[in-house]
């Protein structure tokens, strides 16, 4: 019962960790374009000449 | 009050670098910066321009940007599009200037800037980010609030009083910065309309949210009654993740009007320029090639992707691709007179417009919410619950009326223009639809309008090459068709020239009055009847003294016309042939294409009568012409197509204008206006049908807040999907079979 008291507000600060890691995800530009990444698994030449 | 961004900025630097003592020790303001936007364009002593706005919302906030702007002094025309999220408004710059229209838009809490293709580009990614950050915010302290909120639902009362409080203020803390943070859209949204005493879509949502938030915190802080939490997070989930679905859906609506749109002609060229264009470039401006062989891809302005053959002395159009070689291009309209500049302005206008229906879904869907928050005050009141409340707010869904028009009146456009129909007004969708007749013209609509010279008879004192260089001199001036027959050649002087529409032309030439066109026309200058050897012949030439020429013309019938009048049949649409040629002429082509009702030798009151006696009868009535002599009866009609075949399309007057000259997607307009009418229909009646199920039953008490936050989102999500759905189920229309004669042409 006690570790209710440590574990909940633990998982309160994961929470708030988990959405800065997705803040800075979303500020380098990840989600910017959604519909590249579908299209670049076809494209099967990484490189072309 | 700073003029623009801009200027804050600079003032903002300024007293932040500590050199305030400027403003105190300056003696004259500064100039304010001249703007020399091709977004913005005087003519008339009217001044217009296209405006971003930002800090949008919703449709409601572009409905209420609209009605400021128009309670405005001096401003004589606003019209907001709903897709682009631009404002087009015309002023008078004597009575108001741009800067106190901007300091008007953020009285209200928005902020708007001349339309800047970069500039929108930076604030359409904010936007998306933002928008995908308050999503992400809100789906996440959902989650985690049920977590919360999980050991008090499964342990059946068994769970300690110490224990339940732990969760509930955790719940707290989670729930707290999804309505502060994800959720302040709605409050600032809601807040707006509360200032502006406009009930809007987005008040009951705000109250709804606040209320279940504030009660659920009482119940924790208190130690008593129940906790909600998790229902609150789930409906901001929701309702944003709606939100980012709109967005996603009306940018990818409006992406091909935003090609053409964000395509600016370029603005340092002046008519007369000479320059060269090189293969995969586009051309900068509206031209004539002087030099090179190449082929150009029209399809920016057309749809039509087929590229189209460039030689000496062919008309270029700004926007096109040129392909293969270079071309020597001279410049005939550049910046905002070009074809492309003048059809993006169309398109515009055309999103800022809507059909009867329309218009009607958004009066009742602002009705619906003032009932919606006059219920749930009754409900709580009568139930002493304010769960009820918060039910009743949320699970009416008014917004879904608004929500699918922009969509599908988007998508239908940018869909028809993509296939070479140019919608100039929305609300001729409504007309479209129930078109029961089709009038067709005949000359450059059912043919080509590309005339050339069959037979020429000389009836007079000048031999047959001085009889085509006169005509050729009258009809320079003239936009008909018949004058490309004379092609380039010697000239006489011409005086005083004079376009009678439908008859024909005349001038003075050397000390004589001079006509050409139709035989009666001629006929009250030459007072005596035509010769028998004008016999055939179509085009009359002449003067005080007599008859000088008759010309036979010809004109090649488009190839797909047979296949389109049997298609216009086979949807039940009456065809009609209204040619202002000769009876026999038109006769000719009317059996040709199979069409029974036609009338031939009219003139354009004559049409207008016709037109007038079907629509008497209770037809609707399309009109098809080339937009130029047939202008009345293209205003007479119901609808009105115009073939864009070398004309202007600035100054066509007409619903439609059938950009790619393609007479095929006259049958892809009626199909996608019946269809985009079928789509705004349905999506109406399951808003309509759903809000008249739930608005009881959440008033009775039978929906939850959770079960009505789902309701709400679902049903926005089908009326969203329902206008995703696709525009044409098969490929634009193309011609099966084909048959080219070539009728002897009249003047017409």
């Amino acid at each position: 019962m006690e570790s209710l008291y440590v574990l909940v507000p633990l998982s309160v600060v994961l929470v708030f960790l988990i959405g800065f890691v997705f803040w800075r995800a979303l500020h380098s530009g990840q989600f910017d374009d959604l519909d590249r990444p579908a299209h670049d698994v076809v494209a099967d030449d990484d490189k072309p000449k | 009050m700073f003029c623009c961004a801009g200027c804050e900025a600079v003032a903002r630097t300024i007293v932040a670098g500590g050199f305030d003592a400027y403003y105190q020790t300056r003696t004259q303001p500064a100039p304010r910066p001249q703007l020399a936007s091709p977004a913005i364009e005087t003519s008339e002593g009217q001044t217009e321009a296209a405006l971003m706005l930002e800090g949008v919302r919703c449709s409601a906030c572009l409905w209420l940007i609209e009605q400021v702007l128009r309670r405005e002094r001096g401003i004589t025309r606003a019209d907001v599009n709903y897709t682009t999220q631009r404002a087009r408004v015309t002023w008078d710059p004597a009575l108001t200037s741009l800067a106190s229209l901007v300091s008007a838009i953020r009285s209200i809490g928005y902020d708007a800037a001349p339309y800047d293709p970069k500039r929108e580009e930076e604030q359409r990614r904010r936007e998306r980010r933002s928008a995908l950050w308050r999503l992400f915010v809100a789906g996440f302290g959902a989650m985690q609030g049920m977590m919360y909120a999980f050991p008090a639902y499964i342990s059946d009362g068994e769970l300690s009083g110490e224990a339940s409080q732990v969760m509930r203020w955790a719940s707290l803390v989670i729930t707290a910065p999804v309505l502060a943070f994800a959720c302040a859209p709605f409050f600032a949204a809601a807040w707006r309309e509360l200032r502006t005493l406009r009930i809007g879509l987005e008040t009951p949502i705000a109250l709804g949210l606040a209320g279940g938030f504030v009660a659920s915190a009482w119940a924790t802080v208190t130690g008593s009654g129940e906790v909600y939490f998790d229902s609150i997070s789930m409906l901001a989930f929701l309702l944003l993740g709606a939100r980012y679905f709109h967005l996603v859906a009306s940018r990818r609506a409006s992406a091909s009007l935003d090609r053409l749109m964000r395509w600016t002609p370029s603005t340092a060229l002046r008519t007369g320029d000479r320059l060269t264009v090189a293969p995969g470039e586009r051309v900068p401006a509206d031209g004539v090639v002087e030099q090179g062989v190449s082929s150009a891809d029209e399809s920016l302005l057309t749809g039509e992707s087929r590229p189209v053959p460039k030689r000496p002395g062919d008309a270029v159009v700004a926007g096109s691709i040129n392909f293969e070689q270079p071309l020597t291009v001279r410049v005939t309209r550049a910046g905002a007179d070009t074809q492309a500049a003048a059809i993006a302005r169309l398109a515009e206008r055309a999103a800022a417009d809507k059909p009867r229906l329309v218009e009607a879904a958004d009066r009742v869907a602002r009705h619906l919410t003032l009932v919606v928050l006059l219920v749930a005050l009754a409900a709580a009141l009568y139930k002493a619950d304010v769960w009820i409340a918060v039910a009743v707010l949320v699970a009416t869904c008014p917004c879904a009326l608004a929500l699918a028009a922009p969509i599908v009146l988007t998508r239908a456009n940018a869909f028809l223009l993509a296939n070479g129909a140019l919608m100039t007004r929305s609300s001729a969708y409504q007309a479209l639809e129930r078109v029961t007749d089709v009038v067709l013209d005949k000359t450059g609509t059912l043919t080509t309008g590309r005339l050339s010279l069959l037979r020429v008879a000389a009836l007079g004192r000048l031999d047959q090459n001085s009889c085509v260089a006169l005509a050729r001199s009258l009809e320079v001036s003239s936009r008909h068709p018949v004058s490309r027959a004379f092609g380039d050649g010697p000239m006489f002087a011409v005086d005083e020239p004079k376009n009678f529409a439908g008859l024909g032309i005349e001038a003075v030439v050397a000390g004589r009055r001079t006509r050409i066109g139709a035989e009666f026309f001629c006929q009250e200058l030459a007072r005596i009847g035509s010769p028998p050897s004008a016999q055939g012949c179509s085009v009359f030439l002449a003067d005080e003294e007599g008859w000088i020429a008759a010309f036979e013309l010809q004109d090649a019938v488009r190839p797909e016309a047979a296949a389109l009048v049997a298609d216009l049949k086979a949807r039940g649409v009456q065809v009609h042939l209204a040619s202002g040629d000769r009876p026999q002429a038109g006769a000719a082509l009317a059996r040709l294409l199979w069409i029974e009702r036609f009338t031939g030798g009219m003139t354009p009151h004559d049409k207008c009568v016709y037109v007038e006696r079907l629509q008497a009868r209770g037809r609707v009535v399309a009109m098809v012409g080339d937009g130029l002599n047939d202008a009345p009866v293209l205003a007479r009609a119901d609808v009105s197509f115009a073939m864009a075949s070398g004309a202007d399309a600035a100054q066509l007057r007409a619903d439609v204008v059938l950009t790619g000259n393609r007479l095929g997607a006259l049958l892809d307009t009626l199909d996608a206006s019946r269809r985009a009418m079928r789509l705004l229909r349905a999506s109406f009646g399951w808003a309509l049908a759903y809000n008249a199920v739930v608005l009881p039953a959440a008033a009775l008490g039978w929906i939850g807040p959770w079960e009505a936050a789902l309701g709400m989102a679902a049903s926005s999500a089908i009326v969203m999907l329902n206008a995703s759905r696709p525009m044409a189920l098969k490929e634009p229309w193309k011609a099966s079979t084909s048959s080219s004669r070539s009728p002897s042409y009249s003047y017409s």
